[in-house]
């Protein structure tokens, strides 16, 4: 079984290796793509037998757990790592048009590799410490893709992403040797057992504020959030596509784990501060967007105010909420890598993403406003695209929960989203362009290869929009496994809980 | 002992707390690396500090025989110094990059990416 736990490890982490020593080579970019599809097939393969089998665990090296390393896929887990590796597949796939020689030739399909390798890791570990090194595997990487280009925004967004991430690793760590401290054990199962025997059960809170603090900075909640808008739109644009998409994502991922399987014997306090940090978030978040001009530093903002939504999920607590939640994650990462993506595609067609200093797409390029379209409706709300669904079933969890005020910031922030979306289409998509430039789709280089990844998420939101049925209730049984831990307890001890 | 690195992690916190408020990126670096020594100490402190035999299992055993020290705590803290220095070492070539191509180290003027007045 745990063979299918390494696979979605191993590959990227191999393929890595092979694309570091062809990095001068041509091949270099081809060998990004064939390792990220053997990627894809191998979640395939691990979502197949976690969707029969529920929980799938394996020891690595054949220490039984609580003492060795655990891999452990849960649903949750099996989504994300699929969901990973669709991102990532067609991130490699649009680099063959937007990553330049010299960047390839300074590593950049190893170090995009290693970062798919630490975010698969770090959804599928059970035990906390090992959780600190997939994290430090992802921050490293992302460190050297951010900086890759070296000019002086890249250093200028650098500088104040790793201070900030820094400082959130090592309160991660503090909470972690805290944490052993008191349950002598950091495996997620175990630790889910032997939390709820401790004497100081004050103590325990304390250092789930700390995770939450730590979490919180790679989530980019607020008011944690500084670092992210001043880095996402720096980068090249397959980079920050695939930030957008996952990297934040990770630390909702690592908070709805900490949160449903260890931290849950003070909810009222703990998710009660989850609330408000969600419904903060949002605000924020959609508020900083609104006075933004560039398209991604827009569509950062917005990454922010979706996290709102998550968290609002898991701070809710409920069986619906956490399925929102899941849903949501899903949705969320595909839209927004693929609206990065498109941020790429209009700005060489039109030479920026300053959005008042470009113009003339949808006459000039009706084909990719539609493509833009597809994902920024997904974004605001619309049905029947995906993102409809998620925020239905968030809010829907609110009013059943009788949090009334909270339902009402949830859609307010969706009607605010569409004014940001407004902004792009009116001034980057249907005003004529300031410098008379006509883009035209057909002369751009390497179309192909920006076009399909692009077409290929966009078709996944409308999937996914038209047919919700299975997803939901895919998202209600990962739901019910992260409030039930049982299964997942059982399946990493081997023995009931 | 216990208590005596108790302190030594709160005058270590204080001091790095001191460091990364200041505008100047060398000394918030500084702060860094103090601020994660003491996030080892605690982690050294926290797996409790007890004398005990060194962990070895002897010949022809699963387990080692009597009293022996736990030897987790150290992992740790092992794995933490060495990720903790490889991202150390980064941030101190990038802040030297900053230093090179912004020409300043002071945080206050690194406003390129996010200029004051996106509208000029």
């Amino acid at each position: 079984m745990s063979w299918y736990l390494t696979f979605p490890l191993v590959i990227p982490f191999a393929t890595a290796i092979i694309a570091y020593l062809l990095r001068s080579s041509t091949l270099g970019p081809w060998v990004s793509i064939v390792g990220s599809g053997l990627g894809l097939v191998a979640s395939v393969a691990l979502m197949g037998v976690v969707f029969d089998a529920g929980v799938v665990a394996g020891q690595m090296g054949n220490w039984p757990a609580p003492f060795g390393i655990t891999l452990v896929a849960d649903l949750l887990s099996a989504v994300m790592v699929l969901i990973t590796a669709i991102t990532g597949f067609a991130v490699a796939i649009y680099a063959l048009g937007d990553i330049t020689e010299r960047q390839a030739k300074l590593g950049y399909h190893a170090l995009f590799q290693m970062l798919l390798a630490g975010v698969t890791g770090a959804f599928l570990t059970g035990d906390l410490f090992n959780l600190y090194v997939w994290f430090e595997v992802m921050l490293i990487a992302s460190f050297g893709l951010l900086i890759l280009q070296g000019g002086k925004e890249q250093i200028d967004g650098g500088v104040k992403y790793v201070a900030l991430n820094l400082i959130s690793t090592i309160l991660f760590l503090t909470g972690i040797g805290l944490l052993y401290g008191m349950t002598g054990t950091l495996n997620f199962a175990d630790l889910a057992v032997k939390v709820e025997t401790v004497e100081n059960q004050g103590l325990l809170t304390v250092i789930a504020m700390m995770f939450m603090l730590a979490f919180g900075v790679k989530a980019a909640v607020f008011p944690l959030f500084f670092w992210l808008p001043a880095a996402y739109h720096t980068p090249s644009f397959s980079v920050s596509a695939v930030f957008a998409g996952l990297l934040t994502k990770v630390g909702v991922y690592a908070l709805i784990r900490t949160f449903t399987l260890v931290f849950d014997q003070d909810v009222g306090l703990t998710h009660t501060v989850l609330l408000w940090v969600a419904s903060l978030t949002m605000v924020i978040g959609v508020l900083g967007a609104a006075a933004q001009s560039d398209f991604r530093k827009i569509l950062s903002f917005h990454i922010i105010s979706q996290i709102g939504y998550m968290i609002l999920g898991l701070a809710l607590m409920t069986p619906l909420a956490l399925a929102g939640a899941v849903f949501y994650l899903v949705h969320h990462i595909i839209v927004k890598a693929n609206l990065f993506l498109i941020a790429g595609i209009t700005s060489r067609l039109t030479g920026g993403t300053e959005v008042y200093k470009i113009g003339g797409l949808y006459k000039s390029a009706p084909f990719l406003a539609i493509l833009f379209l597809i994902p920024a409706f997904s974004l605001a709300g619309f049905p029947p695209l995906s993102g409809f669904w998620a925020k239905y079933i968030v809010v829907k969890a609110s009013l059943d929960a009788q949090m009334w005020v909270v339902a009402f910031i949830a859609l307010a922030v969706g009607l605010m989203t569409i004014y940001s979306m407004t902004k792009i289409w009116a001034e980057a998509f249907w005003k004529p362009h300031p410098a008379g430039i006509e883009p035209d789709l057909r002369a751009l280089p390497n179309k192909t290869a920006q076009i399909i990844p692009v077409a290929g998420l966009a078709v996944l939101t409308i999937i996914i929009g038209l047919n919700p049925d299975p997803f939901v209730v895919f998202a209600e049984r990962a739901a019910g496994q992260l409030l039930d831990p049982s299964a997942y307890i059982s399946a990493v001890l081997g023995t009931a809980p | 002992m216990e208590q005596l690195l108790t302190v030594l992690i709160g005058i270590l916190v204080a001091a790095s707390v001191y460091l990364m408020l200041a505008r100047n990126l060398l000394r918030f670096l500084f702060g860094l690396i103090l601020l994660s020594n003491a996030a080892n100490l605690t982690i050294f402190v926290a797996g409790r500090l007890t004398p005990g035999a060194p962990p070895l299992v002897p010949d022809g055993m699963d387990a080692p025989v009597g009293d022996v020290a736990n030897a987790l705590p150290q992992a740790l803290v092992l794995t933490a110094i060495v990720i903790g220095f490889g991202l150390f070492a980064f941030a101190l070539i990038l802040a030297f990059r900053a230093y090179q191509s912004l020409g300043t180290l002071n945080t206050d003027e690194m406003r390129v990416a996010e200029p004051e007045d996106p509208h000029p």
